[in-house]
């Protein structure tokens, strides 16, 4: 089966320890992470987890349900990028120097619809959110000018389809009386 | 608002009152119902066995010599009384040494709580004496763990941790408390809990996956059962008993599932996987229907997976949702206890005899008698065979004995040969294949079981892993039967040795010390046979004495368990000679 690219996403109850037990699962079966992401998510006090993977689909079949074994994970799924809307946050730090000589670069920056954050005399910082080639491309455009840093973020996405997490705890509340 | 993320049972009056945090924990395991702990203390953890000198009376906490025999004791426990095992430790040295009891308790399934004592929470993260980040090296071999770091955290998170390890799939739960938790007072008032809303232990029976499957069963001309642990987890025995006789099918147990079903019913056909029976495996690539009943196709049941089963369709009865397709495909996969799923499963059913199919095993078990049982049971033979050793203790035990096996060829002959009446009686590692398991765990396995008679059946090498807990046998006194089975190698590397590596037996040969004089030396009598002529004798006194006895017998050096599936090789390729 061929190796592509699955998003995973997981929610989980907010809790200590909860993101080694998820990499662990990956670890465990020789599986680098190629980004990860945790923020809150639209459910009160619940987590959401990011996490892109080059694997096969059987693979990630298996690797979702030892994550969904796990007591704190309410719900993990997993999407194809075409299932996803996605973007990646990139952070480019540029010598002023060479950069101001240059007339090009107003003209790229505003096609690749890229924005300056921070001008100082020394540097600028630029930043660029989009697909992964998006980030990719300005990083090859920016590269002759002498790149000082570079970072990219993590892949954040929502599916395209919905992801009942509410009705699940709802189902709780209401089967189980709360004290 | 607070979100609530777990259900609590209501208390019907409030019993609220001011505790130490310590206290608290001897509290909580008293509310659970706990009767028996295994531990050993240690600084951070002192606070707790202060509190246990108190409740002595109530609480039986039972010194083992090494906390690994803490966890195994707790694990055989659990095993034959079905309820959680307890093991308590301290920080540190004291909780690593917990580590290979909840990696086997993990991957066998059985509902452990570890409690482990942790440096003061000011202290955390500055490698002070004796911290270890328990928490994090317990996670990838734990149900649940949780580290508390506040007093009035802990009835809650007990609660918590063992709803969690006795519901669903069980397993080991690990709670760390730090020092100052153990100090600090709380306002106690116990609740156990009910629910965890991001925990569903008991997948709901979906009718039409029952329906689907008992069409698959009702329409095979061919099929065959494969029974695990989950018939005993589930406490569904009778009723797998009742399926087994309505449907007529040939049932075949992993090495947890034995004595699920009485050894001797008609309708047992023995064990699957690497030295399990001749007929069960060949018979794998045989049937049409492979109905696999609360069991994980570990590679030691299946051999090489490209040829495991491929002509036959599969049904799956399990509770596991992440077992189902993980490592055989199942056609008609049914989630949910098998208790449950069984009961609505016999329903629909159609009763039948599979005779001519059964047939089939039988002739195969006749094959496997000559070429493989009679040898071991050979009385004409010049050494003594491990199988008539777990012959006598049949005749003398009648059956009914806990059997508790450490790792190894004895385990295989004490799996293969010990004649089961009843349900939870073979304790043994099964899934870690954990060395020094057997001596400790059934200090365990007789407490859990004080009325059976329980036998303890141990290699020379992994009996000298745990030799140590002699002492808590000594000291409790606990009347545990102990037989070690000396060929004085490490028999199953051996065998490796000889079959696959050209017989070079690099670090396998064993010079051992006098066991009997060991043994003798912790007041427990101690026996040892050397000739054949004396073994008859021997497991009868042994059985008969009232109280902990040791006998050493020495066998064979050199014998091979058979039938073997080699590596790599298919089930059905399995070898006789």
């Amino acid at each position: 089966m061929e190796k592509k690219n699955f998003t995973v996403s997981i929610y989980t109850e907010n809790n200590l320890g909860l993101l080694s037990r998820i990499a662990a699962i990956f670890l465990k079966r020789h599986i680098n992470i190629e980004s990860i992401t945790a923020s809150p998510s639209e459910v009160p006090e619940v987590m959401r987890f990011i996490i892109v993977v080059e694997v096969t689909e059987e693979q990630i079949k298996k690797i979702v349900g030892q994550i969904e074994k796990q007591i704190e994970v309410i719900k993990a799924f997993y999407h194809t990028a075409e299932e996803m809307i996605y973007q990646e946050t990139a952070l480019y730090k540029i010598k002023s120097s060479e950069f101001l000589d240059d007339l090009n670069v107003q003209a790229f920056i505003k096609a690749t619809n890229a924005r300056i954050v921070t001008v100082t005399p020394k540097f600028f910082v630029i930043e660029k959110t989009g697909k992964r080639s998006e980030v990719d491309e300005l990083y090859e455009t920016l590269k002759p000018y002498g790149l000082m840093q570079f970072v990219r973020s993590g892949t954040i996405a929502v599916t395209k389809n919905e992801m009942p997490i509410t009705g699940i705890l709802e189902k709780f509340n209401t089967t189980n009386s709360i004290s | 608002m607070e979100v609530k993320t777990a259900s609590f049972e209501k208390t019907s009056a409030d019993t609220s009152m001011t505790v130490s945090g310590a206290e608290a924990v001897i509290k909580c395991l008293l509310e659970e119902g706990v009767e028996t702990i295994y531990g050993y203390p240690g600084g951070a953890i002192m606070p707790v066995y202060d509190e246990l000198y108190k409740y002595q009376d109530k609480i039986h906490h039972v010194l083992t010599r090494h906390e690994q025999g803490a966890t195994h004791a707790a694990q055989g426990y659990a095993r034959v009384s079905g309820k959680v095992g307890v093991a308590i430790a301290t920080s540190g040295p004291g909780a690593t040494n917990l580590v290979t009891g909840i990696a086997d308790a993990q991957i066998d399934s059985t509902p452990l709580v570890c409690i482990t004592g942790q440096v003061g929470s000011h202290l955390l993260g500055s490698d002070a004496f004796q911290e270890t980040d328990i928490v994090g090296i317990s996670t990838p071999i734990t149900k649940w763990n949780y580290q508390v770091t506040k007093a009035e955290e802990i009835p809650e998170v007990i609660a918590k941790a063992f709803y969690i390890a006795k519901s669903g799939r069980p397993g080991p739960v690990l709670v760390d408390i730090t020092k100052d938790a153990q100090f600090a007072s709380l306002e106690f008032n116990y609740k156990k809990c009910s629910g965890i809303r991001s925990y569903k232990p008991n997948p709901e029976v979906n009718l039409v996956e029952v329906e689907q499957a008992a069409e698959a069963i009702n329409s095979a001309k061919k099929p065959m059962i494969v029974f695990g642990q989950g018939v005993i987890l589930g406490g569904a025995e009778e009723l797998f008993k009742e399926f087994v006789e309505k449907t007529g099918i040939p049932a075949a147990w992993t090495i947890l599932g034995l004595s699920a079903l009485p050894t001797k019913h008609p309708l047992n056909v023995g064990m699957v996987g690497m030295h399990g029976n001749y007929g069960p495996n060949v018979l794998t690539n045989e049937c049409d229907v492979l109905i696999a009943i609360g069991m994980r196709f570990d590679d030691r049941v299946t051999g090489n997976l490209d040829h495991y089963a491929k002509q036959a369709k599969v049904v799956h009865l399990e509770i596991d949702p992440a077992e189902i397709n993980k490592n055989v495909y199942a056609d008609f996969p049914v989630l949910g206890n098998v208790k449950e799923t069984l009961k609505v499963l016999m329903e629909l059913v159609q009763p039948n005899s599979h005779k001519e199919w059964h047939n089939r095993f039988k002739e195969l078990y006749k094959t496997e008698y000559e070429k493989v049982i009679s040898g071991n049971l050979d009385v004409n033979k010049p050494d003594l065979g491990m199988a008539e050793v777990i012959q006598q203790i049949n005749i003398n035990t009648k059956g009914n004995a806990v059997i508790v096996s450490d790792v190894g060829q004895h385990q295989m002959a004490a799996c293969r040969y010990s004649d089961f009446t009843q349900t939870r009686s073979n304790v043994t590692s099964g899934g870690l294949g954990t060395m020094g398991f057997a001596l400790p765990a059934a200090i365990g396995a007789k407490m859990g079981s004080p009325n059976r008679e329980v036998v303890a059946i141990i290699g020379d090498g992994g009996y000298q892993m745990t030799i140590q807990e002699l002492g808590t046998i000594f000291q409790t006194k606990v009347p545990v039967k102990i037989v070690v089975l000396n060929n004085g190698f490490l028999g199953m590397v051996r065998q490796w040795q000889q079959l696959f590596f050209d017989r070079r037996y690099a670090s396998t040969e064993m010079t051992n010390p006098d066991f009997v004089t060991i043994a003798k030396g912790y007041h427990i009598e101690a026996n040892r046979v050397t000739d054949r002529s004396q073994l008859k004798d021997a497991v009868k006194t042994m059985i008969d004495h009232n109280g902990p006895y040791f006998l050493e017998v020495k066998v064979e050096q050199e014998e091979n368990v058979f039938p073997m599936v080699p590596t790599g090789a298919s089930v059905s390729d399995i070898i006789l000679e």
